[in-house]
């Protein structure tokens, strides 16, 4: 049965994670990503659940580190200055092979930034922020509807896989509302926690979760066993999208919001008769470079909420056979589906000239 | 084809909830919608504005650069949004609060003392609705009956007081385009 | 026909400590797998390790342990709390780890009354990166990175936790003790069990902080670093109870 309701992105997030089991949220306000801490504030001591306002970002992410390794499923939320005081967290997270959600609206940057949306923290969320050899899975829903479902798949997905899973939004998303359908959610999928340091009783011996390893040896082995993960979720995991690509002179790549610029400017494109197709990467890591493959367009024009970003990631998987191009706005801009015809039309007299 | 409404005027005028109740009433009529609301400061004393799309399309870009409509509760709102709205669009403003006519010769103005009338029915809150009322006669987006079940669900079964007060309002600003 | 009189603890693995001579790390590990032991817990318990020397007490535990990221410990803990209401959790930090970079956590889970002990080891330095100042250093004490001695004017004053945390409302049992001599032990021992029986009732934050020594650090004999304990320390830092709810 359809449950659709009229809904923020950051709210139809929460709603999504409380659907997929989450019964601990561990925050700290910061624009715009508030509604989703709010809404967890209201929902979860009506249903048992744990919502803690932390004393900061340092701390709700440790905090989500406990409740992990006690074994439930807990998520945190912020925005980009949060996220990065977050790194620590997250880098301690992935090396001891968590499943948790972490939620990042992205905002303007860097240092304080400003409030209005932005995608330039796509370096943090898919090279690390943290330190150390690492990966989170990352991704990053278009709409209210993704933001849902995109969440719950992000717990099933990190649960599976013991990998910390972020959701990438922006300040669009996470404010504007459209409708949602809950009941296109993905069924909570409960993984086996063996592992949890949840008390001993009925086991054998004590668990232990742990990130330091003083013999090189032991540390590196911990880091391959790792990277074995990593390069079965780089075959197994990547998702896209792509419209309009098979005959399309020129590919452009976005994801989150400004795929839905790129969406409208390239069907004005295509009315004028300009060949162009929309290649919308849905996880950031791993990277979806197997469609990159299987296209031949003679041009890629990526278009971020950024100075380029995802940019070395097309040209990455198109292993720079053709020109990759990039534009876009920053600091809070959303560029305009104009701005971004107009970039086309650019790279179409170069590329698609008549010789 | 989307439509596309700009919706503004200052924080605490309901410019949010007025386009929050468009978005409602197209989902409930089973319409694609996108509401995208101005968010930060501006909320706070300033003016505030959302973007509200209607169509019968998945909707791409939420963001509207050239409006088909503008609904505008004050001065700065005018002043902001006038030249972004596509020729041959519609404004309506609050003629008890913008103090000026509208400059464009190809658009269809509304002009509504939508705070005045407001203030006569009692409820100065609820000149949000009366703006909507006459835009809803202007443009026939939607029937005001279907509208008025939008109010009352939206608003829920504990507040069908005030839903009837939004409703006179409405009503009130549909009779008096 | 032999009787055993004194045991290892259930809680404590029979890995050799790695602790330097001297060092109260090994013998407050004791304390806390003896209370344990005798709360009959090891089942339910869930340990949180800092950073600092007593990192791999996982090592010596025989209970489940998080290792937490330097300051973080309350924090985790207070995760593990959330998620397992039934469970004993408790933190064992240092001086380093618990008032300098963690002292937010500290302070916050402190205010929060959150349910957990934390075992806090004041030795006055920095043991892990070798005997740099600590927020709990005395003033002239040489360390590394005050080679001329702590001076106040230029690096501030040692953090009296057990005073500032008696200022809020949260915590229920706050106490400082010392291992410098036998009777001193025993109190640590008791003031340990009952932090720990505090959780157990559901009374929430305790915290037990015992003047440690570190006689690597510190530059001396074992025997002259207990002194120092002794002679320095406690007259700094009053041993008694800071705060007891009933």
């Amino acid at each position: 049965m359809s449950e659709t309701v009229l809904m923020k992105g950051n709210e139809a997030l929460g709603e999504a994670a409380i659907r997929s089991g989450c019964r601990h949220f561990f925050g700290y306000p910061i624009t715009p990503q508030t509604e989703l801490s709010a809404y967890m504030a209201r929902k979860m001591p009506k249903i048992g659940g744990t919502f803690l306002q932390a004393e900061s970002e340092i701390a709700a992410i440790n905090m989500v580190y406990g409740a992990a390794a006690a074994g439930v499923r807990a998520m945190t939320s912020s925005s980009s200055p949060g996220i990065s005081l977050k790194s620590e967290g997250i880098s301690y997270i992935a090396a001891a092979d968590l499943p948790c959600v972490i939620v990042n609206i992205m905002r303007g940057g860097p240092g304080l930034g400003g409030i209005q949306p932005a995608q330039s923290d796509y370096f943090q969320a898919t090279r690390g922020g943290g330190h150390g050899d690492y990966h989170l899975l990352v991704l990053a829903p278009n709409s209210v509807q993704e933001m849902a479902c995109l969440t719950a798949d992000a717990f099933n997905l990190s649960e599976k896989y013991r990998i910390p899973a972020m959701i990438l939004g922006d300040g669009t998303l996470g404010q504007m509302m459209e409708p949602v359908d809950f009941s296109a959610l993905p069924k909570p999928v409960f993984a086996e926690k063996p592992w949890a340091t949840n008390a001993m009783g009925g086991r054998r011996g004590p668990n232990v979760i742990k990130t330091l390893y003083l013999l090189p040896e032991e540390l590196e082995a911990t880091i391959l066993e790792r990277e074995k993960k990593y390069d079965f979720l780089r075959e197994n995991l990547q998702r896209y999208e792509a419209r309009f690509t098979e005959d399309a002179d020129i590919i452009l790549c976005s994801y989150g919001i400004t795929s839905r610029v790129v969406e409208t400017a390239v069907r004005e494109l295509r009315n004028e008769g300009i060949k162009a197709g929309i290649i919308r990467p849905v996880t950031l890591w791993p990277f979806p470079e197997k469609i990159f493959k299987q296209v031949r367009p003679k041009a890629y024009l990526s278009v971020e909420m950024s100075m380029g970003q995802m940019v070395e990631d097309v040209k990455l998987a198109c292993e720079c056979r053709v020109p990759v191009y990039f534009t876009g706005r920053t600091g809070g801009i959303i560029p305009s589906p104009a701005e971004v015809i107009a970039k086309v039309k650019e790279i179409h007299r170069e590329v698609c000239a008549v010789v | 084809m989307a439509y596309k409404i700009i919706l503004a005027g200052f924080g605490g005028q309901g410019i949010l909830f007025a386009g929050k109740l468009l978005a409602y009433a197209a989902m409930l009529d089973g319409l694609q919608l996108s509401w995208l609301p101005s968010y930060g400061p501006e909320m706070r004393g300033g003016t505030a504005n959302c973007h509200v799309i209607i169509s019968r399309e998945p909707i791409g870009s939420p963001i509207i650069t050239n409006p088909d409509a503008l609904i505008v509760m004050n001065g700065p709102s005018l002043d902001k949004f006038e030249d972004q709205l596509q020729p041959g669009g519609t404004v309506i403003l609050d003629s008890t609060l913008v103090g000026r006519p509208v400059k464009r010769g190809d658009v269809d103005t509304v002009c509504v003392a939508a705070t005045e009338i407001a203030e006569s029915l009692g409820r100065k809150g609820l000149a949000n609705m009366v703006m909507l009322g006459a835009f809803l006669k202007k443009t026939g987006l939607f029937p005001v009956e279907s509208f008025n079940v939008a109010i009352k669900k939206m608003l829920g079964e504990n507040k069908q007081e005030l839903a009837e007060a939004n409703i006179t309002a409405v009503s009130a600003g549909f009779n008096a385009v | 026909m032999s009787e055993v009189i004194y045991k290892k603890p259930d809680s404590l693995s029979d890995k050799p400590f790695h602790y330097c001579p001297g060092c109260s790390h090994g013998l407050v590990h004791r304390l806390v797998a003896e209370v344990i032991d005798e709360l009959g817990i090891a089942d339910n318990t869930v340990a949180v390790a800092p950073v600092g020397c007593a990192v791999t007490a996982d090592e010596y535990f025989r209970f489940d342990t998080v290792q937490a990221a330097h300051g973080r410990a309350p924090a985790v803990a207070t995760g593990i709390r959330r998620a397992l209401p039934d469970r004993f959790v408790f933190a064992y930090q240092g001086d380093g780890d618990l008032a300098a970079i963690g002292t937010a956590e500290t302070v916050h889970a402190a205010a929060r009354g959150e349910n957990i002990s934390i075992i806090f080891i004041n030795n006055t330095i920095y043991g892990m990166t070798g005997g740099q100042m600590a927020p709990t250093t005395l003033p002239g004490q040489v360390t590394q990175t005050s080679p001329y001695g702590r001076d106040p004017y230029t690096q501030g004053y040692p953090l009296h936790i057990c005073e500032m945390l008696s200022a809020l409302n949260g915590p229920t049992f706050l106490t400082r003790t010392a291992v410098d001599s036998v009777p001193h032990i025993r109190e640590t021992k008791k003031a340990i069990r009952k932090a720990f029986s505090y959780q157990l009732q559901g009374k929430g934050f305790s915290l037990v902080e015992v003047l440690c020594a570190c006689p690597t650090n510190w530059g001396m004999s074992p025997t002259d670093a207990v002194r120092r304990i002794t002679e320095e320390m406690i007259p700094y830092y009053p041993l008694g109870v800071y705060k007891e709810e009933v």
